[in-house]
């Protein structure tokens, strides 16, 4: 067990050290890709702990990352909160509505599950098109760059912003790593693989899932924070459902209930879309098909299927 | 005092009967077989004992405590340990893993919880079987994977619900010892078919028949019941 725990450690910190490291290597364009990828990884990441860890399937995880964002970008434009305190009120905003939802979600379980989250998304997505005179609906609003200064840094700086984003993918991986090498994590896992068998061993399953849903959220939510911090826009579009869907797609693609899944789909997902945009403009088609066989031939997604097939110990 | 009682139980589903106004007790350490032929109410009857089935009416105690209305989790962290009729493990984890579930519950530290999985998966036999995948066991390993998920929550009561269907005849000697480790300490409550089982491990059968408690006595008298010899064992020559 404890040379699993080595190598685990050795892997993740290499990829940590390569993702650091490519900041002094990549040329601008695909270094500001990375920037963004880790953030969305980050969120991805929280997905994945309700997912595949927990085995709960929501779809509407956008409401968190949309409340983290607005949370932060509210407290800013509203309340002329500086970008720390911003950031911070994104986290609770995210965790306040992680509690509500998940008192009310789940209550219903499996197909239920995944029709009560899409539509309190949809209910936050409308909300915040409602409140257009706070929120600026559709349009949005843009974080001038003097309120983008955290700790004296200006996170508008390309170099700046690339190092933030790489501390929210540490602050993300080392969370999820630290839940799943935890019991409760093993709960969670457990509560995938059975949940009455788990119940009937003493554990009190809502309880273990709620705090899941709590976790995912406040996680998804300091994604969205961040994301709005770092790029300097905050927009309804953001709440959409598409945004529900995408950490869906990125986490069954780079491997469901792996800690670096999220980062590889996510990777994967951006590069596939930026490149195949390159040869032509039917770019989603190109996307489409190697999706299509991505599911046929590595149904458990790229990590899930490297784990099966070799790297038995990866968490 | 005793460890389990279960007072006027009843429970129906839409108007069927499954379980009506059972009453009974179990002292503590004792090994209790519920017997009965199929359909006759046994697996509800537990299941609104373990707390997974609510009853229609009638009250449980367990230790002193009237747990009626705890939910199934809080009765197993009480002391209760359940294996289910069909069997329910976790068959994408290691078998150690399993055990350790099972175990760590109630413990604080990783040592305790590797030294408990250790003496458990002894006891069934499944040592050297603890790096498998559970789902690669055999059907006769997983149900012994299931006992010893029960044996390692330290149980005061270990509920078992036909353990020794789909076990090789050596397995079920195995079984039988193990039980026999287990009387004096560990109350338990046995639903059984194998009538050679319940002769030799139980102190007390209680029989079932269509929901009601049919017969209670020592496994001699069972066996001498002309009652339970009609309801159950279907003639003199049926209880091999």
């Amino acid at each position: 067990m404890t040379t699993d725990l080595k190598k685990s450690l050795l892997l993740h910190g290499a990829v940590l050290a390569v993702l650091f490291a490519s900041q002094f290597v990549l040329p601008a364009y695909h270094h500001g890709n990375l920037a963004r990828v880790m953030i969305l990884a980050s969120y991805a990441m929280g997905y994945n702990l309700l997912f595949g860890y927990t085995g709960l399937l929501s779809l509407g995880h956008a409401l968190f990352f949309a409340a983290g964002l607005y949370g932060m970008g509210l407290a800013m434009s509203q309340f002329d909160v500086g970008a720390g305190p911003a950031l911070v009120c994104g986290v609770i905003a995210g965790t306040l509505v992680g509690a509500v939802i998940g008192m009310l979600a789940l209550r219903t379980e499996g197909v239920a599950f995944m029709i009560v989250t899409l539509m309190f998304a949809q209910a936050g997505y409308l909300t915040i098109l409602y409140f257009g005179t706070y929120t600026r609906g559709d349009e949005g609003f843009v974080i001038a760059q003097p309120d983008r200064v955290l700790l004296g840094l200006d996170l508008s700086d390309p170099t700046v912003r690339f190092f933030a984003a790489f501390t929210v993918f540490c602050i993300a991986l080392i969370m999820c790593l630290a839940v799943v090498k935890s019991r409760f994590g093993k709960v969670l896992i457990a509560i995938r693989e059975n949940e009455d068998r788990t119940q009937m061993l003493g554990y009190d399953v809502t309880r273990y899932k709620f705090s899941a849903v709590v976790l995912s959220a406040s996680l998804s939510a300091l994604a969205g924070a961040a994301y709005g911090i770092l790029f300097g826009y905050v927009g309804a579009s953001f709440a959409s459902v598409q945004y529900s869907i995408f950490p869906l797609l990125w986490v069954l693609l780079g491997g469901a209930g792996t800690v670096l899944g999220p980062l590889i789909g996510t990777l994967f997902m951006f590069y596939l879309i930026d490149l195949s945009s390159g040869i032509t403009t039917a770019y989603m088609l190109i996307a489409g098909v190697v999706l299509v066989l991505l599911t046929v031939f590595a149904p458990q997604g790229i990590l899930g299927e490297l784990r099966r097939r070799v790297w038995k110990w990866l968490p | 005092m005793s460890a389990l009682t279960a007072q006027g139980l009843s429970k129906h589903f839409n108007g069927l009967v499954a379980v009506e106004d059972v009453t009974f007790e179990v002292p503590p350490g004792q090994v209790r077989a519920l017997i009965g032929p199929n359909g006759a109410g046994k697996t509800t009857l537990v299941g609104m004992l373990s707390g997974r089935i609510v009853p229609s009416s009638g009250r449980v105690t367990f230790d002193g405590d009237d747990v009626t209305n705890w939910p199934a989790h809080k009765r197993i962290a009480s002391g209760i340990g359940y294996t289910f009729q069909i069997t329910s493990i976790f068959p994408n984890l290691s078998v150690w893993e399993n055990v350790a579930l099972a175990a760590r519950r109630a413990l604080s530290t990783p040592a305790s919880v590797s030294q408990v999985v250790a003496t458990s998966l002894s006891r069934v036999g499944l040592v050297d079987r603890q790096a498998e995948d559970a789902g690669d066991l055999s059907y006769g390993h997983q149900r012994l994977l299931e006992i010893a998920m029960g044996l390692a929550q330290a149980p005061k009561l270990l509920i078992l619900d036909e353990p020794t269907q789909g076990l090789a005849e050596g397995e079920v000697t195995a079984f039988i010892e193990l039980i026999a480790e287990l009387s004096g300490e560990t109350t338990v409550l046995l639903i059984e078919h194998n009538m050679d089982v319940v002769m030799q491990v139980s102190d007390f059968v209680t029989v079932l028949e269509a929901g009601r408690v049919l017969f209670e006595g020592s496994p001699d008298e069972v066996k001498a019941s002309a009652e339970v010899q009609s309801a159950y064992l279907g003639g003199d020559d049926a209880a091999a």
